[in-house]
Protein backbone atom coordinates (compact mmCIF):
# COMPACT_ATOMS: atom_id res chain seq x y z
CA UNK A 1 0.00 0.00 0.00
CA UNK A 2 2.46 2.34 0.89
CA UNK A 3 6.17 2.49 -0.93
CA UNK A 4 9.04 4.78 -0.08
CA UNK A 5 11.59 4.94 -2.58
CA UNK A 6 15.39 6.27 -2.38
CA UNK A 7 13.71 8.63 0.52
CA UNK A 8 16.25 11.90 0.50
CA UNK A 9 15.46 14.29 3.76
CA UNK A 10 17.43 16.79 5.23
CA UNK A 11 16.70 19.82 7.61
CA UNK A 12 17.68 23.10 6.90
CA UNK A 13 20.61 22.61 8.70
CA UNK A 14 21.42 20.40 6.10
CA UNK A 15 22.41 17.65 8.24
CA UNK A 16 20.06 14.49 6.50
CA UNK A 17 17.70 12.49 8.48
CA UNK A 18 16.82 9.75 5.47
CA UNK A 19 19.61 8.94 3.04
CA UNK A 20 18.21 6.71 0.52
CA UNK A 21 16.01 4.80 2.28
CA UNK A 22 13.26 2.51 1.29
CA UNK A 23 10.45 0.97 3.12
CA UNK A 24 7.37 -0.49 2.54
CA UNK A 25 3.93 -0.74 4.34
CA UNK A 26 0.74 -3.64 2.96
CA UNK A 27 -2.51 -2.92 3.91
CA UNK A 28 -4.18 -3.75 6.84
CA UNK A 29 -1.15 -3.65 8.67
CA UNK A 30 -0.31 -1.95 12.17
CA UNK A 31 2.95 -0.62 12.42
CA UNK A 32 4.93 1.49 15.11
CA UNK A 33 7.91 3.36 14.52
CA UNK A 34 9.95 3.81 17.26
CA UNK A 35 12.28 6.36 18.08
CA UNK A 36 14.20 8.73 20.37
CA UNK A 37 12.94 12.09 20.08
CA UNK A 38 15.21 14.20 16.86
CA UNK A 39 15.69 10.87 15.07
CA UNK A 40 13.18 11.96 12.38
CA UNK A 41 10.39 9.40 13.06
CA UNK A 42 7.40 12.68 12.92
CA UNK A 43 9.36 14.11 9.98
CA UNK A 44 8.71 10.83 8.27
CA UNK A 45 4.72 10.54 9.42
CA UNK A 46 4.61 14.09 7.93
CA UNK A 47 5.69 13.43 4.98
CA UNK A 48 3.45 10.34 4.47
CA UNK A 49 0.69 12.58 5.44
CA UNK A 50 1.33 14.67 2.49
CA UNK A 51 2.71 17.53 4.42
CA UNK A 52 6.18 17.76 3.92
CA UNK A 53 8.10 16.58 0.56
CA UNK A 54 11.02 15.05 0.25
CA UNK A 55 13.91 16.20 -1.52
CA UNK A 56 14.14 13.22 -3.59
CA UNK A 57 12.70 9.90 -3.95
CA UNK A 58 9.22 9.41 -4.00
CA UNK A 59 5.98 8.18 -1.65
CA UNK A 60 3.37 6.04 -3.07
CA UNK A 61 0.45 5.28 -1.41
CA UNK A 62 -2.39 3.02 -3.26
CA UNK A 63 0.37 3.80 -6.37
CA UNK A 64 -0.32 7.32 -6.32
CA UNK A 65 2.43 9.85 -5.47
CA UNK A 66 1.92 12.11 -2.55
CA UNK A 67 2.91 15.46 -3.13
CA UNK A 68 -0.08 17.14 -0.71
CA UNK A 69 -2.35 15.65 1.63
CA UNK A 70 -4.15 12.89 0.75
CA UNK A 71 -8.05 12.96 1.35
CA UNK A 72 -8.28 9.18 2.32
CA UNK A 73 -5.40 9.42 4.77
CA UNK A 74 -6.02 10.33 8.67
CA UNK A 75 -3.67 12.43 10.77
CA UNK A 76 -4.11 12.32 15.00
CA UNK A 77 -1.22 14.45 16.73
CA UNK A 78 -0.54 14.74 20.43
CA UNK A 79 -2.31 18.34 20.63
CA UNK A 80 -5.71 17.09 19.15
CA UNK A 81 -5.72 19.84 16.63
CA UNK A 82 -9.42 20.67 18.12
CA UNK A 83 -10.54 23.95 17.00
CA UNK A 84 -11.01 25.54 20.54
CA UNK A 85 -14.05 27.32 19.49
CA UNK A 86 -16.34 24.26 18.30
CA UNK A 87 -18.09 22.03 20.25
CA UNK A 88 -16.91 18.53 20.38
CA UNK A 89 -19.93 18.10 17.58
CA UNK A 90 -18.83 20.87 15.48
CA UNK A 91 -14.94 19.43 15.50
CA UNK A 92 -16.34 16.08 14.90
CA UNK A 93 -17.99 17.33 11.92
CA UNK A 94 -14.93 19.86 11.00
CA UNK A 95 -13.84 16.86 8.27
CA UNK A 96 -17.32 16.40 6.64
CA UNK A 97 -17.66 20.30 6.22
CA UNK A 98 -14.06 20.67 4.94
CA UNK A 99 -15.22 18.26 2.14
CA UNK A 100 -18.83 19.71 1.60
CA UNK A 101 -17.16 23.02 1.32
CA UNK A 102 -14.63 22.16 -1.80
CA UNK A 103 -17.49 19.30 -3.08
CA UNK A 104 -15.95 16.07 -4.19
CA UNK A 105 -12.97 17.61 -6.33
CA UNK A 106 -10.58 14.35 -5.85
CA UNK A 107 -7.75 17.03 -4.29
CA UNK A 108 -9.42 18.38 -0.93
CA UNK A 109 -11.78 15.58 -0.46
CA UNK A 110 -12.32 11.87 -2.38
CA UNK A 111 -13.35 12.83 -6.14
CA UNK A 112 -16.57 9.91 -5.37
CA UNK A 113 -17.31 11.52 -1.41
CA UNK A 114 -20.65 11.95 -0.31
CA UNK A 115 -19.94 13.61 2.77
CA UNK A 116 -23.98 14.81 3.16
CA UNK A 117 -24.93 11.19 3.43
CA UNK A 118 -22.52 10.63 5.84
CA UNK A 119 -23.73 13.10 8.71
CA UNK A 120 -25.75 10.72 11.03
CA UNK A 121 -22.39 8.89 11.30
CA UNK A 122 -20.99 11.71 13.59
CA UNK A 123 -23.48 10.88 16.15
CA UNK A 124 -22.97 7.41 15.86
CA UNK A 125 -18.89 8.08 16.22
CA UNK A 126 -20.11 10.37 19.01
CA UNK A 127 -21.37 7.00 20.46
CA UNK A 128 -19.07 5.01 19.95
CA UNK A 129 -16.23 6.71 21.20
CA UNK A 130 -18.73 7.87 24.42
CA UNK A 131 -18.71 11.54 23.97
CA UNK A 132 -22.29 12.11 23.62
CA UNK A 133 -22.28 13.96 26.89
CA UNK A 134 -19.46 16.00 26.40
CA UNK A 135 -20.71 16.68 22.52
CA UNK A 136 -22.04 20.50 22.88
CA UNK A 137 -18.70 21.45 25.11
CA UNK A 138 -15.92 23.05 24.27
CA UNK A 139 -12.47 21.35 24.01
CA UNK A 140 -11.32 23.89 26.90
CA UNK A 141 -13.53 22.23 28.84
CA UNK A 142 -13.31 18.16 28.41
CA UNK A 143 -10.40 16.35 29.98
CA UNK A 144 -7.35 14.84 27.68
CA UNK A 145 -8.61 11.65 26.82
CA UNK A 146 -11.89 13.33 25.90
CA UNK A 147 -9.88 15.39 23.46
CA UNK A 148 -8.01 12.80 21.60
CA UNK A 149 -11.30 10.69 21.30
CA UNK A 150 -12.60 13.76 19.76
CA UNK A 151 -9.94 13.75 17.47
CA UNK A 152 -10.38 9.95 16.70
CA UNK A 153 -13.99 10.46 15.91
CA UNK A 154 -13.24 13.31 13.87
CA UNK A 155 -10.65 11.50 11.55
CA UNK A 156 -12.94 8.12 11.36
CA UNK A 157 -16.20 9.74 10.33
CA UNK A 158 -14.19 10.25 7.35
CA UNK A 159 -13.48 6.76 6.64
CA UNK A 160 -9.62 6.57 6.08
CA UNK A 161 -8.11 3.77 4.80
CA UNK A 162 -4.71 4.87 6.01
CA UNK A 163 -4.35 6.67 9.63
CA UNK A 164 -1.20 7.74 10.74
CA UNK A 165 -0.98 9.20 14.55
CA UNK A 166 2.09 11.21 15.89
CA UNK A 167 2.54 10.50 19.81
CA UNK A 168 -1.23 10.38 20.36
CA UNK A 169 -0.83 9.00 23.52
CA UNK A 170 2.06 10.83 24.92
CA UNK A 171 0.49 13.42 27.62
CA UNK A 172 -2.44 11.70 28.89
CA UNK A 173 -2.10 10.06 32.37
CA UNK A 174 -1.38 6.26 32.38
CA UNK A 175 -5.28 4.43 32.85
CA UNK A 176 -6.27 6.92 30.14
CA UNK A 177 -3.60 6.15 27.75
CA UNK A 178 -3.65 2.40 28.16
CA UNK A 179 -7.25 2.32 28.17
CA UNK A 180 -7.11 4.98 24.76
CA UNK A 181 -4.48 2.15 23.43
CA UNK A 182 -6.91 -0.74 23.91
CA UNK A 183 -9.29 1.29 22.20
CA UNK A 184 -7.44 2.02 19.25
CA UNK A 185 -6.77 -1.89 18.90
CA UNK A 186 -10.51 -2.85 18.62
CA UNK A 187 -11.24 0.22 16.07
CA UNK A 188 -8.27 -0.95 14.42
CA UNK A 189 -9.46 -4.32 14.22
CA UNK A 190 -12.90 -3.18 13.79
CA UNK A 191 -12.70 -0.71 10.44
CA UNK A 192 -9.24 -2.28 9.26
CA UNK A 193 -7.51 0.47 8.56
CA UNK A 194 -3.34 0.07 7.93
CA UNK A 195 -2.02 2.49 10.67
CA UNK A 196 1.08 4.13 11.72
CA UNK A 197 1.62 5.28 15.04
CA UNK A 198 4.39 7.36 16.08
CA UNK A 199 6.08 6.84 19.62
CA UNK A 200 8.73 6.82 21.84
CA UNK A 201 7.32 4.70 24.07
CA UNK A 202 9.32 1.71 23.93
CA UNK A 203 5.84 -0.30 26.36
CA UNK A 204 3.88 1.39 23.77
CA UNK A 205 5.49 0.34 20.57
CA UNK A 206 5.52 -3.19 21.77
CA UNK A 207 1.59 -3.46 22.64
CA UNK A 208 0.83 -1.54 19.60
CA UNK A 209 3.09 -2.37 16.40
CA UNK A 210 2.52 -5.41 15.20
CA UNK A 211 5.64 -4.84 12.98
CA UNK A 212 8.12 -2.11 14.68
CA UNK A 213 10.10 0.02 12.36
CA UNK A 214 12.96 1.08 14.92
CA UNK A 215 14.88 4.84 14.09
CA UNK A 216 17.93 5.86 15.96
CA UNK A 217 20.61 8.08 15.07
CA UNK A 218 20.14 10.18 11.60
CA UNK A 219 21.00 9.61 8.74
CA UNK A 220 19.01 7.11 9.00
CA UNK A 221 19.73 4.83 5.40
CA UNK A 222 18.17 1.59 6.26
CA UNK A 223 15.09 0.48 7.85
CA UNK A 224 15.38 -1.59 10.96
CA UNK A 225 12.08 -3.94 11.10
CA UNK A 226 11.19 -5.62 14.06
CA UNK A 227 8.21 -8.39 14.22
CA UNK A 228 5.98 -7.91 16.99
CA UNK A 229 3.83 -11.50 17.22
CA UNK A 230 2.92 -10.39 21.08
CA UNK A 231 0.99 -6.88 19.66
CA UNK A 232 -2.07 -6.47 21.75
CA UNK A 233 -0.43 -8.36 24.83
CA UNK A 234 0.17 -6.47 28.03
CA UNK A 235 2.35 -8.28 30.91
CA UNK A 236 2.93 -11.24 29.31
CA UNK A 237 6.67 -13.08 28.88
CA UNK A 238 6.02 -12.37 25.36
CA UNK A 239 5.50 -8.60 25.59
CA UNK A 240 8.19 -7.87 28.57
CA UNK A 241 10.86 -9.81 26.35
CA UNK A 242 9.86 -7.49 23.27
CA UNK A 243 10.16 -4.45 25.48
CA UNK A 244 13.71 -5.73 26.84
CA UNK A 245 14.52 -6.32 22.94
CA UNK A 246 13.16 -3.23 22.15
CA UNK A 247 15.16 -1.17 24.86
CA UNK A 248 18.44 -2.13 24.04
CA UNK A 249 18.55 -1.54 20.67
CA UNK A 250 17.01 1.58 21.14
CA UNK A 251 20.74 2.19 23.94
CA UNK A 252 23.19 1.13 22.11
CA UNK A 253 22.60 3.45 18.90
CA UNK A 254 22.46 1.94 15.04
CA UNK A 255 25.41 -0.11 15.16
CA UNK A 256 24.24 -2.16 17.92
CA UNK A 257 20.88 -2.64 16.19
CA UNK A 258 22.28 -4.39 13.48
CA UNK A 259 23.74 -6.53 15.60
CA UNK A 260 21.21 -7.41 18.35
CA UNK A 261 19.05 -8.06 15.23
CA UNK A 262 21.84 -10.62 14.14
CA UNK A 263 21.78 -12.02 17.31
CA UNK A 264 18.30 -12.25 17.39
CA UNK A 265 17.98 -14.01 13.93
CA UNK A 266 20.38 -16.83 15.04
CA UNK B 1 -18.94 41.98 36.17
CA UNK B 2 -23.09 41.92 37.02
CA UNK B 3 -25.42 44.41 35.77
CA UNK B 4 -26.88 45.27 39.55
CA UNK B 5 -22.89 46.83 40.45
CA UNK B 6 -22.89 48.32 37.22
CA UNK B 7 -26.07 50.51 37.60
CA UNK B 8 -24.99 51.05 41.31
CA UNK B 9 -21.61 52.64 40.03
CA UNK B 10 -23.89 54.81 37.87
CA UNK B 11 -25.74 56.29 40.94
CA UNK B 12 -22.74 56.20 42.52
CA UNK B 13 -21.31 58.84 39.85
CA UNK B 14 -24.43 60.64 39.51
CA UNK B 15 -24.88 61.37 43.30
CA UNK B 16 -21.37 62.04 43.64
CA UNK B 17 -21.79 64.86 40.50
CA UNK B 18 -24.87 66.10 42.29
CA UNK B 19 -23.16 66.74 45.43
CA UNK B 20 -20.12 68.73 43.29
CA UNK B 21 -22.95 71.12 41.83
CA UNK B 22 -24.19 72.09 44.81
CA UNK B 23 -20.75 72.52 46.56
CA UNK B 24 -19.56 74.66 43.19
CA UNK B 25 -22.94 76.67 42.85
CA UNK B 26 -22.21 78.05 39.43
CA UNK B 27 -23.66 78.32 36.15
CA UNK B 28 -20.71 76.29 34.66
CA UNK B 29 -21.92 72.96 36.43
CA UNK B 30 -25.44 72.20 36.51
CA UNK B 31 -26.76 69.47 38.73
CA UNK B 32 -27.38 65.88 37.09
CA UNK B 33 -31.66 67.13 36.62
CA UNK B 34 -31.00 69.96 34.46
CA UNK B 35 -28.34 68.35 32.28
CA UNK B 36 -31.37 65.24 31.53
CA UNK B 37 -33.96 67.83 30.96
CA UNK B 38 -31.60 69.98 28.58
CA UNK B 39 -30.90 66.28 26.98
CA UNK B 40 -34.57 65.87 26.95
CA UNK B 41 -35.14 69.05 25.26
CA UNK B 42 -31.93 68.69 22.94
CA UNK B 43 -32.21 65.22 21.50
CA UNK B 44 -35.53 65.54 19.53
CA UNK B 45 -33.35 68.69 17.75
CA UNK B 46 -30.23 69.93 17.01
CA UNK B 47 -28.61 67.26 19.47
CA UNK B 48 -29.95 64.22 17.83
CA UNK B 49 -28.56 65.52 14.05
CA UNK B 50 -25.38 66.08 16.16
CA UNK B 51 -25.17 62.62 17.48
CA UNK B 52 -25.97 61.07 14.40
CA UNK B 53 -23.49 62.55 12.15
CA UNK B 54 -20.62 61.92 14.96
CA UNK B 55 -22.30 58.17 15.11
CA UNK B 56 -21.99 57.76 11.66
CA UNK B 57 -18.25 59.24 10.83
CA UNK B 58 -17.30 56.57 13.98
CA UNK B 59 -19.40 53.56 12.67
CA UNK B 60 -17.81 54.66 9.03
CA UNK B 61 -14.20 54.84 10.31
CA UNK B 62 -15.08 51.48 12.39
CA UNK B 63 -16.29 49.29 9.32
CA UNK B 64 -13.27 50.75 6.60
CA UNK B 65 -10.49 50.00 9.33
CA UNK B 66 -12.39 46.24 10.24
CA UNK B 67 -12.44 46.34 6.37
CA UNK B 68 -9.06 46.84 5.28
CA UNK B 69 -7.15 45.72 8.72
CA UNK B 70 -8.21 42.23 9.49
CA UNK B 71 -7.36 40.78 5.80
CA UNK B 72 -4.34 43.00 5.69
CA UNK B 73 -3.50 41.30 9.64
CA UNK B 74 -4.34 37.86 8.46
CA UNK B 75 -1.84 37.97 5.79
CA UNK B 76 1.09 39.34 7.99
CA UNK B 77 -0.03 36.93 10.39
CA UNK B 78 -0.11 33.60 7.76
CA UNK B 79 2.84 34.99 5.47
CA UNK B 80 6.48 35.45 7.83
CA UNK B 81 8.18 37.28 4.69
CA UNK B 82 4.93 39.57 4.19
CA UNK B 83 5.56 40.27 7.98
CA UNK B 84 9.41 40.87 7.63
CA UNK B 85 8.55 43.15 4.55
CA UNK B 86 5.87 45.41 6.63
CA UNK B 87 6.94 45.30 10.13
CA UNK B 88 9.52 47.98 10.23
CA UNK B 89 6.78 50.06 8.71
CA UNK B 90 4.64 49.41 11.21
CA UNK B 91 6.48 49.26 14.21
CA UNK B 92 7.54 52.95 13.35
CA UNK B 93 4.11 54.14 12.06
CA UNK B 94 1.76 52.58 15.27
CA UNK B 95 3.00 54.49 18.15
CA UNK B 96 2.73 57.90 15.99
CA UNK B 97 0.06 59.49 17.79
CA UNK B 98 -2.28 59.66 15.29
CA UNK B 99 -4.34 62.59 16.52
CA UNK B 100 -1.34 65.50 15.31
CA UNK B 101 -2.28 64.25 11.99
CA UNK B 102 -6.28 65.85 12.18
CA UNK B 103 -4.49 69.49 10.38
CA UNK B 104 -3.07 67.53 7.87
CA UNK B 105 -6.00 65.42 6.97
CA UNK B 106 -8.33 68.75 6.89
CA UNK B 107 -5.88 70.34 4.61
CA UNK B 108 -5.82 67.36 2.08
CA UNK B 109 -9.43 66.17 2.70
CA UNK B 110 -10.90 69.42 3.37
CA UNK B 111 -13.98 69.96 5.23
CA UNK B 112 -16.89 67.52 5.61
CA UNK B 113 -17.09 64.04 6.53
CA UNK B 114 -13.82 62.74 5.01
CA UNK B 115 -10.97 63.57 7.06
CA UNK B 116 -13.06 62.75 10.37
CA UNK B 117 -13.77 59.24 9.45
CA UNK B 118 -10.04 59.12 7.90
CA UNK B 119 -8.50 60.04 11.25
CA UNK B 120 -10.46 57.22 13.26
CA UNK B 121 -9.53 54.47 10.47
CA UNK B 122 -5.70 55.88 11.22
CA UNK B 123 -6.04 54.90 14.91
CA UNK B 124 -8.25 51.64 14.73
CA UNK B 125 -6.22 50.21 11.61
CA UNK B 126 -3.35 49.88 13.14
CA UNK B 127 -4.95 48.87 16.28
CA UNK B 128 -6.48 45.89 14.95
CA UNK B 129 -3.60 45.30 12.09
CA UNK B 130 -0.93 44.30 15.36
CA UNK B 131 -3.62 42.42 16.96
CA UNK B 132 -4.65 40.61 14.34
CA UNK B 133 -1.48 39.82 12.80
CA UNK B 134 -0.17 38.38 16.15
CA UNK B 135 -2.97 36.41 16.60
CA UNK B 136 -2.94 34.73 13.45
CA UNK B 137 0.94 34.26 14.04
CA UNK B 138 0.44 32.67 17.07
CA UNK B 139 -1.80 29.67 15.76
CA UNK B 140 -0.26 26.37 16.70
CA UNK B 141 1.05 24.94 13.41
CA UNK B 142 0.17 21.49 14.82
CA UNK B 143 -4.02 23.02 14.61
CA UNK B 144 -3.31 24.31 10.98
CA UNK B 145 -1.20 20.70 9.79
CA UNK B 146 -4.00 18.86 11.41
CA UNK B 147 -7.11 20.47 9.66
CA UNK B 148 -5.15 20.53 6.54
CA UNK B 149 -4.50 16.60 6.74
CA UNK B 150 -8.78 16.66 6.62
CA UNK B 151 -8.61 18.24 3.56
CA UNK B 152 -8.18 22.27 4.21
CA UNK B 153 -6.86 24.34 1.69
CA UNK B 154 -5.92 28.08 1.52
CA UNK B 155 -9.82 29.05 1.51
CA UNK B 156 -10.86 27.11 3.68
CA UNK B 157 -8.23 27.24 6.36
CA UNK B 158 -9.19 30.91 6.21
CA UNK B 159 -12.84 30.35 6.89
CA UNK B 160 -12.13 27.46 9.22
CA UNK B 161 -9.31 28.73 11.19
CA UNK B 162 -7.69 32.35 10.84
CA UNK B 163 -10.93 33.63 10.66
CA UNK B 164 -12.72 32.46 13.69
CA UNK B 165 -9.19 32.71 15.43
CA UNK B 166 -8.73 36.01 15.13
CA UNK B 167 -12.31 36.80 16.26
CA UNK B 168 -10.99 37.85 19.66
CA UNK B 169 -8.35 39.88 18.01
CA UNK B 170 -10.77 42.25 16.65
CA UNK B 171 -13.13 42.92 18.91
CA UNK B 172 -10.19 43.31 21.82
CA UNK B 173 -8.66 45.60 19.22
CA UNK B 174 -12.09 47.59 19.20
CA UNK B 175 -12.43 47.61 22.99
CA UNK B 176 -8.91 49.17 23.49
CA UNK B 177 -9.72 51.76 20.57
CA UNK B 178 -13.08 52.85 20.39
CA UNK B 179 -12.53 55.08 23.43
CA UNK B 180 -9.57 56.47 22.06
CA UNK B 181 -11.82 57.21 18.08
CA UNK B 182 -14.54 58.97 19.74
CA UNK B 183 -11.64 61.41 21.53
CA UNK B 184 -10.20 61.72 18.65
CA UNK B 185 -13.64 62.61 16.76
CA UNK B 186 -13.67 65.43 19.52
CA UNK B 187 -11.41 66.87 18.19
CA UNK B 188 -11.63 66.52 14.62
CA UNK B 189 -14.75 67.64 14.86
CA UNK B 190 -13.94 71.20 16.62
CA UNK B 191 -12.64 72.23 12.69
CA UNK B 192 -13.88 72.69 9.60
CA UNK B 193 -17.70 71.21 10.57
CA UNK B 194 -21.27 72.70 11.57
CA UNK B 195 -22.22 68.83 12.41
CA UNK B 196 -20.97 65.99 15.20
CA UNK B 197 -20.81 66.43 18.66
CA UNK B 198 -17.67 67.77 18.99
CA UNK B 199 -18.77 70.84 17.60
CA UNK B 200 -21.79 71.36 19.45
CA UNK B 201 -20.62 70.75 22.79
CA UNK B 202 -17.66 73.74 21.85
CA UNK B 203 -20.35 76.22 20.28
CA UNK B 204 -22.53 75.19 23.57
CA UNK B 205 -19.75 76.17 25.90
CA UNK B 206 -18.22 79.08 24.47
CA UNK B 207 -20.41 81.09 22.15
CA UNK B 208 -23.49 80.02 23.66
CA UNK B 209 -22.78 79.51 27.47
CA UNK B 210 -25.58 77.57 26.98
CA UNK B 211 -23.85 75.28 30.06
CA UNK B 212 -26.94 72.92 30.17
CA UNK B 213 -26.76 72.10 26.63
CA UNK B 214 -23.31 71.62 26.49
CA UNK B 215 -23.20 69.00 29.03
CA UNK B 216 -26.02 67.10 27.00
CA UNK B 217 -23.46 66.70 24.17
CA UNK B 218 -20.89 65.59 26.67
CA UNK B 219 -23.43 63.04 27.33
CA UNK B 220 -24.55 62.37 24.45
CA UNK B 221 -20.53 61.65 23.24
CA UNK B 222 -20.24 59.47 26.48
CA UNK B 223 -23.17 57.50 25.56
CA UNK B 224 -21.65 57.33 21.44
CA UNK B 225 -18.49 55.51 23.03
CA UNK B 226 -19.90 53.35 26.14
CA UNK B 227 -22.91 52.02 23.45
CA UNK B 228 -20.05 50.72 21.27
CA UNK B 229 -18.01 49.90 24.05
CA UNK B 230 -21.44 47.88 25.09
CA UNK B 231 -21.50 46.53 21.64
CA UNK B 232 -18.03 44.96 21.50
CA UNK B 233 -19.01 43.11 25.26
CA UNK B 234 -21.88 42.01 23.58
CA UNK B 235 -20.51 40.65 20.77
CA UNK B 236 -17.56 38.85 22.22
CA UNK B 237 -20.25 36.80 24.33
CA UNK B 238 -22.31 36.39 21.48
CA UNK B 239 -19.30 35.22 19.13
CA UNK B 240 -16.66 33.79 21.37
CA UNK B 241 -18.77 31.98 23.93
CA UNK B 242 -15.73 29.39 24.40
CA UNK B 243 -13.92 32.06 25.66
CA UNK B 244 -16.67 32.12 28.60
CA UNK B 245 -16.93 28.88 29.68
CA UNK B 246 -15.06 27.35 32.38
Amino acid sequence: MITLRSLHFSYHSGHPVFSDFNWSVNAGEMWAILGPSGCGKTTLLYILAGLRAPERGEVMIHNQRITRPRPQTGLILQDYGLLPWATVRDNVMLGLNLRRFYGPDGRHAPANDQARSRLPAVQRWLDRLGLTSVADRYPGQISGGQRQRAAIARTLVLEPDLLLMDEPFASLDAPTREGLQTLLLELRAEQNITTIIVTHAIEEAAFLGRKILALNRPPITEPVIVDNPHAGERNTPGYLDMCARLRSMLDSGAGAIRKSLRQAQL
Amino acid sequence: MKRRHVLLAVIVLVALWQLFALVVNKAMLPPPLAVARALARELPRDLGQHFAASALRVLGGLALSILLAVPAGLALGQSQRLNRLFSPFIYLLYPVPKVVLVPILLLFLGIGDAPKIAIIFLILFFQILVLVRDQAAAIRPELIQSVRSLGAGRRALFTYVYLPASLPAILTALRQSVGTAVAVLYIAELFATKYGLGYYIYINGTTYLDFPAMYAGVIAMSLLGLGMYFTVDWLEHKLCRWQFVS
